[in-house]
């Protein structure tokens, strides 16, 4: 790197179905005040500025240009990014790459959506080709469900294994007061909500969410001066493979994770990655998805999932845990969502995650998920990189 | 800054409807022309910027579209939403950080697939501007008119942009748009939205455009001659148009003053060569000159009429015909940076600049150019 890379500040807006006390311009401010004051700065400070949603969500072209009041780029550089449902980590490697290049030295990133403006799933129907997939792909629910059929066929797996995965992300989300979702539920209570596409149900499913996030990256100079425990950035890698959803290799978990996971611990000299990773800020779509894709990182061997979350290890005092922020499961800003990920990784490195703060961890790895089965893994730690 | 070059560059042809070509033809073909040029395979690459916009696709996620088309299968990839120079910027920064040696840039648009009006009207604020039909042509219009209202410029001297820029785009073989037309042409034009007619305007587009960006080492062992980067600024400002002076560019003087900061320049009409602006709509390319310094504010129409912004002037602008003889939005940022490399190489044929070493390639983003970015690259 030009320059090494840290997390310094982080800022979530509190999530629900519609905030409809806010317009978008206000949630972004929302945001973005939360992380100036968590890393100590003010607008002033600020180099450059990169953001993202999904434009279909709320109909505004150039939302780079129209949020300029909320997003702190007034009279400053920034740039649109936007790779669907990655967006949010998206957002965050571009922001690592404004600063790991030397041209920036403190740059916030802004993911941000409000889904209670849009038709969610007619809009996500667009992504598919208009001649070949469009008239039959049913959105994000029904691909998921897709691929759940799959998982269950080849690796022997229940409904009543993918529900643990819902009851025990909206358990955690109990302990982090941002949450969308914040209602503990049962294995009973997921299996006996409504079928939305079989296997997947309601409590199988992330929620629609109104939120935003912002995350300030500073170079290694700035970050030293900012805080006592920056959060820093080791490694980013990005696999967006697919362009058409029967591309997709389903032979076995998320083949577009394991590659990112694989370079990200091959540049970073992970060797263990169950041991030498302390929390997982992991995106999942779907219980089904949290569930198969543990295999995808590289922390067990294929169909062990099912295994390790049966025997509570990815739970908040297992010896890994999955989203002790209570994940995309219980708060899911799609534009944010990646972003929050991100972010949670970078409060647990540094300290300070509050309730679900995971005792002395100290590398956490963040995911993304979106697009045609697309992937963007990064990997944070208080160590400073060599 | 660590030097890094521009090694290949690729174009389709711009044209008013290529309904031969999905956009994964489009990107294709730019993108194995970029290739060939650099003299790579796509193994070659290992990282790819796409550049795409969901309201011009009309398709959410639009680089989903492409992904195949531009190689980045198995590759660290990323999206830009905005114009191309701000895309390759961020190619810039990924060979900078020293993660990356080689960067392909690709944008693709299709304007003959959607409504500029619905489309552009969708920039403005959903409560309060968009129902008294706000669109690119309207709002470029308000600005013209302050702009000329501010510091007297003529419809003859916005015209003259247009006369000239249609002219050049019979050198490029790239270009939609080559005619040849005279200011009375121009005025007589169909009137769009006052003071901005239809010879003032530019075009509807269907193209790509390609770029490889690639590190001091591999840009010297190319089969061409590397053109360097030496800086480049981006700036936004205000985004209700009541809250600029339209007439004053802001973002672009400070991404301009960035760009010539970097590059060590410090007096932009003596030290560049050859310019390819962002002329969306004529008045654009003399408010921009303004921006960029190569005249005093209030002087691009003087600036025209001086005849330095000729093919043969001092400060030749636009010889590829520029923006007015060819409009793929998102591409025609990039396309700018293509034409600079080809320039500055000595490759461009009809159009080329004669002994053209430093030259400045500009994109816009937003309403009336509420944000700019600023390239200036260097020949050897």
């Amino acid at each position: 790197m030009a320059q090494r890379v840290a997390i310094v500040g982080t800022g979530q807006t509190y999530h629900k179905s519609s905030r409809a006390d806010v317009n978008g311009v206000e949630l972004i401010q929302e945001a973005v005040g939360r992380a100036l004051e968590d890393a100590g700065i003010t607008r002033k400070d600020i180099d450059a500025v990169v953001i993202g949603n999904m434009d279909h969500f709320e109909g505004i072209n150039y939302v780079d240009m129209w949020s300029i009041d909320g997003n702190g780029a007034l009279n400053k550089p920034i740039m649109k990014v936007t790779t669907g449902g990655t967006t949010g980590t998206t957002v965050a490697i571009a922001a690592f790459y404004h600063v790991a290049s030397g041209l920036f030295d403190i740059v916030l990133a802004i993911g941000w959506e409000k889904n209670s403006e849009s038709d969610t799933t007619a809009a996500i129907i667009t992504c598919a080709d208009p001649y070949w997939e469009r008239p039959t792909f049913g959105g994000a629910i029904a691909g998921l469900a897709a691929g759940a059929v799959g998982y269950m066929h080849r690796y022997g797996i229940t409904e009543r294994d993918a529900a643990l995965i819902s009851v025990r992300d909206r358990k955690n989300a109990l302990k982090n007061p941002y949450a969308h979702l914040r209602k503990e539920i049962t294995v009973e209570d997921v299996l006996n909500s409504p079928m939305l596409a079989y296997p997947i149900k309601f409590l199988d499913i992330c929620p629609r969410t109104d939120g935003a996030c912002a995350v300030v990256f500073a170079s290694e100079e700035k970050a030293r001066r900012l805080t006592e425990r920056p959060a820093w950035v080791h490694q980013v890698a990005t696999r967006h493979n697919y362009t058409y959803f029967t591309d997709v290799d389903r032979s076995g978990p998320m083949p577009t994770l394991y590659e990112a996971c694989m370079e990200v611990y091959k540049k970073a000299g992970i060797r263990d990655p169950f041991h030498e990773i302390d929390v997982v800020e992991m995106y999942t779509p779907s219980s089904f998805a949290g569930l198969v894709w543990i295999d995808a990182l590289g922390v067990c061997k294929e169909g062990e999932a099912v295994r390790l979350v049966n025997d509570g290890v990815t739970e908040m005092d297992g010896e890994l845990p999955i989203n002790p922020s209570g994940g995309v499961i219980s708060t899911n800003p799609i534009g944010a969502t990646g972003l929050i990920r991100v972010a949670e990784a970078a409060m647990q490195v540094s300290g300070k995650a509050g309730e679900h703060q995971i005792p002395d961890a100290k590398t956490a790895l963040a995911t993304g998920f979106g697009g045609c089965h697309w992937s963007d893994v990064v990997l944070i730690s208080s160590k400073r990189p060599d | 800054m660590k030097r890094i070059g521009i090694i290949g560059v690729g174009q389709t042809r711009y044209e008013r409807m290529k309904t031969e070509d999905t956009y994964a033809d489009l990107i294709f073909e730019a993108t194995v022309k970029a290739l060939d040029d650099a003299g790579l395979g796509i193994d070659d690459i290992d990282n790819v910027i796409t550049i795409s916009n969901d309201f011009w696709d009309g398709r959410t996620i639009s680089s989903m579209a492409i992904t195949d088309a531009c190689g980045s299968y198995g590759k660290n990839v990323s999206t830009v939403e905005g114009d191309g120079t701000f895309g390759a910027l961020y190619g810039l920064m990924r060979i900078l950080s020293g993660a990356f040696r080689t960067t392909l840039v690709v944008a693709h648009c299709k304007g003959s697939e959607g409504s500029n009006h619905f489309i552009t009207n969708a920039m403005f604020n959903p409560i309060y501007e968009r129902m008294i039909g706000l669109d690119s042509i309207s709002s470029s219009a308000l600005q013209a008119r302050r702009y000329m209202e501010k510091y007297n410029i003529t419809e003859e001297q916005c015209a003259m942009v247009s006369v000239k820029n249609h002219k050049n785009a019979f050198n490029n073989p790239f270009a939609q748009l080559a005619m040849n037309i005279t200011i009375e042409d121009v005025l007589k034009s169909k009137m769009l939205s006052d003071p901005i007619k239809l010879l003032d305007a530019s075009p509807i587009s269907d193209g790509a455009c390609a770029i490889i960006l690639a590190e001091e080492e591999i840009a010297k062992k190319g089969p061409k001659r590397p053109v360097w980067i030496r800086g480049v600024g981006h700036f936004a400002e205000a985004y209700n148009l009541g809250d600029r002076d339209l007439a004053e560019p802001l973002s672009l003087i400070r991404a301009a003053k960035k760009a010539y900061t970097m590059a060590g320049i410090t007096d932009p009409f003596k030290e560049i060569d050859v310019a390819e602006i962002y002329d969306a709509f004529s008045y654009q390319e003399l408010l921009w000159t303004e921006g960029l310094g190569f005249c005093e504010r209030g002087g691009g129409g003087r600036l025209i009429e001086s005849g330095a912004t000729e093919m043969d002037g001092e400060l030749p602008i636009n010889p590829s015909g520029g923006v007015l003889s060819a409009h793929p939005v998102l591409v025609a940022g990039l396309a700018r940076i293509a034409e600079i490399t080809i320039q500055l190489r000595g490759e461009a044929e009809a159009r080329q600049v004669h002994r053209a070493r430093v030259g400045l390639a500009h994109g816009i983003n937003g309403a009336c150019g509420q944000a700019h970015c600023v390239w200036i690259l260097e020949g050897e």
